[in-house]
């Protein structure tokens, strides 16, 4: 077969796409869990958390995270009157072991669960210098600790203070989201630890998902949404003091 | 004359380029893990690893497949949405092996009031006293059973 020009011009676009599906690979192995199926984020209701530190707890003991390090925990907020730019903030051993009356009266007080945003744009995956840390097809954020150099870039870029060096590891890390849990269908640690329900786990490729129906209900807000990282945790009732 | 009386020059700069060629693709070969880029530019395998972390917590639809009754007595009070091992701890240990496993019972006086002890910052509406002066010392389940507390839906002991 002899080609022209024009034929081969044609045929090149194709061939390109073509590639590129040689490039994505074959799909994954696990038969039961499509990842692409689904697109991982989490509801944090702050107007039903109770800083029990429940969360914190079930973290540390699912995932081996060492003491007075965090992949997840719990702020206490307080702000005065009109003062939303000075809250004042305290989470002592992230919650972990609940909290003790802080002494205020009055004023505007209440907890903020924190943990890793699973950002679509992610700052941390963006900075790694030897591709170590990467976004997986269902949304999470995760560390390949083979390749891990322990520069601790990542910790330095990540705007939300989620990412933490191993002392044993010398790695760096942070929430897998529970991704050998939600692999096998069920929930997350922290979600299945919540008490109040103020922790959801929430698949939003799945039109089925209770997260839809919340969030057309709500008032929904990330967390420093100005920085545009396409943060997958949602909290509702979210004061404008909160950091 | 012959155009390429030289041609042996040639011919050695194509082997070294060849061989040089050919030494970067066998290394690039023996050094890329063979799952790199079979989701994105990342090795593929690190997924697998993540995923075959073992359990910690079973999840209650394990619990609740051996323990219907609390399920029953559970689903009509104040705890119904409060997960087993919220309380109980981590138990896939147990789920996986019911016999030789055998849970320790929480300690009520200090369970109850992580979540129930005032504090100003919960949310208003949520149950939550003064444990020493509601309790006068006794137990929380002198009076509440855990699985229901409220009086109204029959958790009255």
């Amino acid at each position: 077969m002899i080609l022209n020009r024009r034929q081969i011009l044609l045929l090149l676009p194709a061939a390109a796409v073509a590639w590129d599906f040689v490039l994505a690979g074959t799909p994954e192995e696990a038969p039961n869990y499509k990842m692409t199926d689904h697109w991982w984020g989490m509801l944090l209701d702050i107007t039903k958390c109770i800083g029990c530190g429940s969360c914190v707890r079930a973290c540390a003991m699912e995932n081996d995270v060492p003491d007075g390090y965090f992949r997840t925990w719990v702020e206490r907020y307080h702000v005065e009157d009109w003062h939303i730019e000075n809250p004042i903030v305290d989470s002592p051993n992230g919650g972990k072991d609940g909290f003790p009356p802080s002494g205020e009266t009055g004023g505007k007080n209440f907890f903020v669960p924190k943990l890793c945003n699973h950002c679509t744009d992610s700052p941390c995956t963006q900075v790694c210098p030897v591709g170590a840390t990467y976004h997986t097809p269902d949304g999470v954020v995760l560390v390949d600790y083979n390749y891990c150099l322990g520069c601790r870039y990542c910790i330095q870029a990540c705007p939300y203070g989620c990412r933490f060096f191993h002392p044993d590891r010398h790695t760096a890390e942070k929430c897998t989201l529970c991704y050998h849990r939600i692999t096998k269908g069920l929930t997350t640690a922290c979600c299945e630890a919540c008490p109040t329900g103020a922790r959801q786990l929430a698949d939003l490729k799945n039109p089925e998902d209770p997260i839809h129906a919340f969030l057309k209900t709500h008032s929904v807000q990330v967390l420093k949404p100005h920085l545009a990282t396409g943060a997958k945790m949602f909290y509702n009732g979210l004061d404008g003091s909160v950091r | 004359m012959s155009k390429f009386e030289d041609s042996a020059h040639l011919t050695s700069l194509a082997v070294a380029f060849l061989l040089g060629i050919v030494a970067f693709v066998a290394l690039r070969a023996a050094v890329i893990p063979k799952s790199f880029g079979r989701y994105g530019p990342y090795r593929g395998d690190a997924l697998k690893e993540a995923t075959a972390r073992p359990l910690a917590y079973a999840g209650h639809e394990a619990c609740e497949g051996c323990h219907p009754d609390v399920l029953e007595i559970k689903s009509k009070g104040a705890h119904a949405r409060v997960n087993c091992e919220s309380c109980h701890g981590p138990l896939a240990k147990h789920a996986d092996d019911p016999g030789s496993v055998i849970p320790v019972k929480p300690d009520v006086a200090k369970l109850c009031v992580r979540c129930h002890s005032e504090n100003i910052a919960k949310p208003s509406n949520f149950p939550q006293v003064d444990a020493k002066e509601h309790a006068q010392g006794q137990p929380c389940n002198t009076c509440h059973q855990p699985h229901s507390p409220g009086f109204d839906a029959g958790g009255k002991k």
